[in-house]
């Protein structure tokens, strides 16, 4: 598909919208629908679809392998990050008040940090399951 | 239209054609969703369900090949089994309380102080985005710690092959 004039202009167009439309849904999520799930599986969607368009090595080089396989713990690793922050600060596990000195401050200092979380890791997972699955030959 | 969806579904022997219409059904459920005022339900529906394992089918489908295996000639026990456990559900059905009853238990029990409180007390104006990441933290630790499990599944699963694979060689 790398020679399909077509495709790769629509992908060039379209792609930076894609991610920047999941960094919407991403930072938008405390005023309209969206947040870290919805922001992940739309970033991975345009990685994989420069992947699908570009060819799967031109989105390695993109997004290598190791990033991928960091973010998927990294991700992870903020949430419970944040839940300790909570208790070192003399509050419950993932207990926000305690963030910030106003109390609906910290709970939104909470909310960000754990939603980049879920961002980070459902894009990481995705698409490490795509490069594994696209990166199989076909048997037989 | 989406139970005219499944029935595609289920006579087409064209796996292609299968992918496809499961990610039309997906859509349509998104449609239904946003009908029913359930917007962030609607956009993971759309996005994961109709996008990602969308792409995720033909991928497999890529690797496997694209017909459906010859099905078993005669398939009685499993008709029966799927009967009787449609007849319980619909049977359990009636237990429930009717549709948008105000009184039933899930509007009684937290949902008036999520709905009343969650502005004042996490100053986030997405009720869905308050009750998930704040009241529900721990159930969306959960999630998340799911979604990181089944990355490192699919990783542990795929790696191993591929060294099986060069161990033969």
């Amino acid at each position: 598909m790398r020679r399909e004039p077509v495709l790769r202009v629509v992908g060039k167009l379209l792609i930076p919208y894609m991610l920047v439309f999941a960094l919407y849904v991403q930072f938008h999520g405390d005023f309209g629908p969206g947040g870290g799930f919805q922001a992940g599986v739309i970033a991975a969607a345009a990685i994989i679809f420069y992947a699908l368009i570009f060819g799967l090595p031109a989105a390695r080089r993109l997004v290598p392998e190791w990033l991928v396989e960091t973010m998927v713990a990294a991700g992870a690793f903020l949430y419970l990050a944040v839940g300790f922050a909570g208790l070192a600060l003399g509050g419950n596990f993932l207990d926000y008040f305690v963030l910030d000195r106003d109390p609906v401050a910290g709970q939104h200092r909470g909310i960000f940090w754990v939603e980049l979380g879920v961002l980070i890791t459902v894009s990481g997972v995705m698409l490490k399951i795509f490069y594994m699955f696209a990166g199989r030959q076909r048997e037989g | 239209m989406m139970a005219a969806t499944v029935l595609a579904i289920v006579v087409q022997r064209n796996l292609f054609s299968v992918v496809v219409l499961a990610g039309v059904y997906s859509f349509l459920m998104a449609t239904v969703l946003v009908a029913l005022d359930a917007v962030d339900v609607a956009m993971t529906e759309a996005s994961v369900g109709a996008g990602i394992s969308t792409v995720l089918l033909l991928g497999a489908l890529y690797l496997c090949g694209g017909e459906e295996a010859k099905p078993t000639p005669r398939a009685w026990l499993p008709l029966a089994v799927t009967l009787v456990i449609v007849g319980a559900l619909v049977y359990g059905t009636h237990g429930l309380p009717a549709f948008s009853d105000p009184l039933a238990p899930i509007h009684t029990h937290v949902v008036p102080r999520y709905l009343g409180q969650a502005l004042a007390e996490t100053g986030v104006p997405n009720v869905v985005t308050a009750v998930l990441a704040s009241y529900r933290g721990y159930d969306t630790l959960g999630e998340t710690v799911v979604v990181f499990t089944a990355g490192i599944g699919v990783i542990a699963l795929l790696r191993r092959l591929r060294r099986g694979k060069k161990e033969e060689e």
